[in-house]
């Protein structure tokens, strides 16, 4: 008896330190991240103000320059990545699990899905230089020959880093697509086909409502990984140093709706940051630093919104 | 179900964008810089105070390294390309492929300041074969490590190098004063396109010495130690300085900064006129600002009546000129 009460303890004692070992593990993350930001709050705190939000950058006063454009332009190139990439993510998503044939061509796309998401994100910098830029002169969209305004040659724009950062994205989303999909019970598929529902009328109207809050949060994770995305931004030319908005995609005019900004050179915040640190003086590092604070807020933020999301969609689905 | 909720948040961007947004009408002109980023901050000030005072122009400045900048430059897809040295023969058989005529404009100096940490007193002064002894590719092959093996009165430690990456115009000029060839280095040492990190590796390691652009240093002089540098066929030992540097004692290692200006685009567009003459023109008021230091008024008269007469080509013929005046520069003949 005395025996037995030993190995019980024992065992008690074993599944006490793996508990401490696992909690130290996780607080170990979520330490680095709380160190990380509060010495980041603590570099920037004197530059972080609403001046500093509204302002363009100034290299010759670090206390006058602002991430306005920059600011403005990241979001510009999240809603191109999201027009891009959810269309298209949740198109391939939904052909994958639900028409496909499962054959060995299905099997090594999906493998190939998997291994992007793996892909360092410079790759994708280099094929849209080559793809976008050299071979399909994206550039040249819409532009006439004649024009004087921009110099020869390809070169970046708002819309080349949005379709760059969604084919980041893009397999994030199929994947989160298909997760989505596959949570949904057989029997809601079986029940809408034997009501005579069409395979579309069962994607349409049960499917893609059912998965909607996994698919949404896919998105939000994409897109708040590829908002600090910087390697790729800089392989198709993103300006270290750009005053100019670009022009409003509203206008007041007909037909009220304007693309023109789709070929505006970008800046972008994490360039701004690597700008900043790069700089000789050492006041701009206290730019960089409450930068770096506005863009993990984003970040957290795009987060917070998709937990919210799953949550809230979650709760509204009862079967 | 997905689109009702992604829509509105991308309405949502959309009208924040819309708010802020506010170019409307005629656009103005984009004028195109990459290259160096050393020449980076003067490009950048210029172009901030242009705009400050000329709506004509939207001015967008990149630093993709000399190297980097002049391909692009050579393809005609630049209007200035940013330069820490001059146009290698191969770039110009590019840009002549290209049929890319260009201008040449020296617009400032800067001095590679070698730096140790500031508790070494053995190596304040060091001659340019010393430094050769240190970075050469043979002194790798032949195992020197170690302050001893330069000097046997300096202490029995190992080394440790920081300098910029193979790929900036910087790690060329070194090579070349130094190791009598661009390219040509050990390759035993801590590179990064980062000076911030070159400074803390440094200044982290007694035993360190590395090397950069001035501005780093003078910015960083509280934390640094410059190294005094006696060239060959000289008898002083000579600290950087902009006395030094503009008196041209501080040889082999102060190098001119150019922009190449693209002809082409040049007399295409009348924006780009005005603001290569305004760069001319305010150029030492961007050194001050950034710490480079400015040429002598008597280099700048002499860029500026090669801007206005418009004359094309290099000095070079593909080599930095190590230890020429920028007079004897300027006076060269185009090719």
């Amino acid at each position: 008896m005395d025996d037995l009460n030993r190995l019980i303890a024992r065992r008690r004692r074993q599944d006490l330190i793996f508990g401490a070992f696992g909690l130290v593990c996780t607080m170990l993350g979520i330490a680095t991240l709380v160190i990380l930001l509060v010495d980041l709050v603590m570099d920037g705190l004197p530059r972080l103000n609403w001046a500093f939000l509204t302002s363009a950058n100034s290299i010759i006063d670090p206390e006058k320059a602002g991430i306005l454009i920059p600011l403005v332009d990241s979001l510009l190139i999240m809603l191109v990545t999201a027009a891009a990439a959810v269309p298209l993510g949740v198109a391939a998503g939904v052909y994958l699990e639900e028409y496909a044939r499962k054959n060995w061509l299905t099997t090594f796309i999906e493998l190939n899905i998997s291994n992007l998401a793996a892909v360092p994100s410079i790759l994708y910098g280099l094929l849209s230089l080559g793809l976008l830029l050299y071979y399909l002169n994206l550039h040249q969209l819409g532009i006439t020959g004649a024009d004087q305004r921009w110099p020869l040659g390809p070169r970046g724009s708002l819309a080349a880093a949005g379709i760059t950062l969604a084919l980041l994205v893009l397999p994030i989303v199929i994947v989160a697509t298909r997760e989505a999909l596959r949570s949904i019970p057989l029997t809601i598929r079986e029940a809408a086909y034997a009501l005579g529902a069409t395979r579309w009328q069962v994607v349409w109207h049960h499917l893609l409502p059912y998965s909607s809050g996994g698919i949404a949060t896919g998105i939000i994770i994409g897109l708040s990984r590829a908002i600090g995305e910087t390697a790729p931004l800089v392989t198709i030319g993103a300006a270290g140093f750009w005053l100019v908005l670009p022009p409003s995609p509203i206008q007041s005019a007909p037909p009220f709706l304007s693309f023109a900004w789709l070929l505006e050179p970008f800046s972008a915040m994490p360039i701004q940051i690597f700008t900043w640190t790069q700089d000789a003086r050492p006041e701009f590092r206290v730019n960089a630093a409450a930068a770096a604070v506005v863009l993990i807020v984003m970040t957290l933020s795009l987060n917070a919104v998709a937990i919210v999301l799953r949550y809230r969609l979650r709760r509204r689905i009862n079967w | 179900m997905v689109l009702r909720v992604v829509l509105p948040m991308l309405t949502g961007v959309v009208l924040a964008v819309a708010l802020v947004g506010c170019g409307t009408g005629e656009r103005a002109s984009v004028i195109s810089i990459d290259g160096s980023s050393t020449v980076f901050p003067v490009s950048a000030v210029i172009a901030e105070l242009y705009q400050s005072q000329y709506s004509d122009a939207a001015i967008e400045v990149r630093y993709s390294g000399t190297g980097g900048g002049l391909k692009k430059f050579c393809r005609g897809e630049l209007d200035i390309s940013n330069a820490s040295r001059p146009i290698s023969t191969r770039e110009l058989e590019e840009a002549k492929k290209h049929q890319i005529q260009f201008l040449e404009l020296p617009v400032c100096f800067d001095a590679l300041t070698v730096v140790i940490h500031p508790d070494n007193t053995w190596a304040e002064k060091m001659t340019v074969e010393q430094l050769r002894a240190i970075w050469s590719p043979e002194s790798e092959e032949n195992q020197i490590r170690r302050w001893s093996d330069i000097n046997p009165d300096w202490p029995e430690k190992e080394f440790i190098l920081f300098g910029p990456g193979t790929d900036s115009g910087t790690f060329d000029y070194f090579t070349e004063a130094i190791n009598g060839k661009g390219g040509r280095s050990r390759k035993d040492f801590t590179a990064s396109e980062d000076d911030n990190v070159l400074v803390a590796g440094v200044r982290g390691n007694l035993t360190a010495i590395g090397y950069f652009g001035f501005a780093f240093y003078e910015t960083n002089r509280d934390k640094l130690k410059a190294v005094a540098v006696r060239d060959k066929d000289k008898s002083e030992y000579v600290l950087p300085s902009q006395e030094a540097i503009l008196k041209g004692t501080y040889t082999p290692l102060s190098r001119p900064l150019f922009i190449y200006v693209n002809y082409n685009a040049l007399q295409r567009k009348a924006e780009l006129q005005r603001f290569v003459d305004f760069y001319l023109n305010n150029v030492s008021q961007a050194c001050e600002i950034v710490k480079y230091v400015p040429l002598p008024e008597s280099a700048y008269k002499l860029v500026r009546q090669r801007f206005a007469e418009q004359r094309t080509g290099t000095a070079f013929g593909g080599h930095p000129a190590v230890g020429t005046s920028i007079d004897d520069i300027l006076k060269r003949e185009l090719k």
